[in-house]
């Protein structure tokens, strides 16, 4: 217990969450029990989260492990800017990044197209011109066709997971990320800005066209399915 | 009615499915938030276009992601050891 005394008050005030606050202060107390319980109850979220950025099981739980000594060596000089979960996860996304690279996760089509153009995420040519009596309403022939989709959302059929897979696979890095962490995995929208360090509105852009694409992917199932 | 359909038309389709994240978020102001509704009452099929942006964030909740796996004993052991470890400062 030598030298462990009360951080200051300063650097621990955006730290939300009292039992954080009482966590962080027991680990640097240098409370095993406390490091244990932390490790068994973040570390299948972090395992799914990592198994977003690299190719295989044991490498995700490779990238786990760095990202706990990364906290461990962090936690004397972690200042409680962020909470401590933020933190430890913005620790493993830099570190499963990394990782990912080097096992070229990202294809080579997305790495080439590290974003894309910014451009609409529907096919201008599905809406109407503007000298039309209706411009910019869809064509007859580009509106959306209604979907068979099982009313009672129940198991999906595995060729659709395996195309919203693909889908996915082939977005643009950022939108990937995104997707994956808000739509595949639930995290909410404060938590994907804190962990990506983007803004919310950076985010909602990132995900609108991340999910207008793997719509698109859907579409041609559907639509050729039924067509 | 016909002032619910006129707002309706304050909003083009090709922009309304720019905006659809925007409105499902709750990002949008008030004001567009009535125009965005009252455009999907009188424009079916931006409404199934809406409908559909629902149905593909539904689908990416399915997409198959690990059980909650747990770490393997012996690698929490380790990182154990590793906390003990660290030197005090």
């Amino acid at each position: 217990m030598k030298g462990i005394t009360e951080p200051p008050q300063a650097e621990i005030v955006e730290v939300q969450d009292p039992t954080e606050h009482d966590l962080l202060l027991r680990l640097r107390a240098r409370d095993e029990r406390a490091f244990d319980d932390l490790v068994r109850s973040w570390s299948p979220l972090m395992l799914r989260v990592a198994r977003g950025y690299v190719s295989t099981d044991a490498s995700a739980q490779e990238v786990v492990q760095d990202a706990w000594l990364g906290v461990i060596k962090g936690l004397a000089t972690f200042e409680g800017r962020s909470s401590l979960r933020t933190w430890t996860f913005r620790i493993l996304v830099n570190i499963a990044k990394t990782r990912g690279v080097k096992e070229h996760r990202v294809t080579p089509l997305s790495s080439l197209t590290p974003d894309d153009d910014g451009g609409p995420t529907v096919d201008p040519s599905r809406f109407r011109d503007a000298d039309d009596q209706y411009p910019g309403g869809w064509t007859p022939a580009g509106k959306p066709q209604r979907w068979d989709v099982d009313p009672e959302g129940g198991v999906l059929r595995g060729e659709v997971r395996v195309l919203v897979s693909a889908a996915v696979d082939a977005l643009p890095e950022r939108q990937r990320e995104v997707i994956v962490l808000r739509d595949v995995h639930g995290f909410d929208s404060d938590g994907v800005c804190a962990l990506l360090a983007i803004t919310a509105q950076n985010q909602r852009v990132l995900l609108h066209r991340g999910r207008a694409k793997v719509r698109a992917a859907l579409e041609g199932y559907y639509v050729r399915e039924t067509g | 009615m016909t002032h619910d359909h006129d707002r309706g038309l304050d909003i083009r389709c090709i922009d309304l499915v720019e905006l659809v994240t925007d409105y499902l978020e709750g990002a949008v102001d008030e004001d567009r938030r009535v125009t965005i509704e009252a455009h999907l009452r009188l424009c079916g099929p931006c409404a199934t276009y809406v409908e559909q942006m629902r149905t593909t964030m539904k689908q990416l909740g399915h997409v198959p992601v690990q059980e909650a796996e747990q770490l393997p004993a012996p690698v929490r052991d380790q990182l154990l050891a590793a906390f003990r470890a660290e030197p005090h400062d």
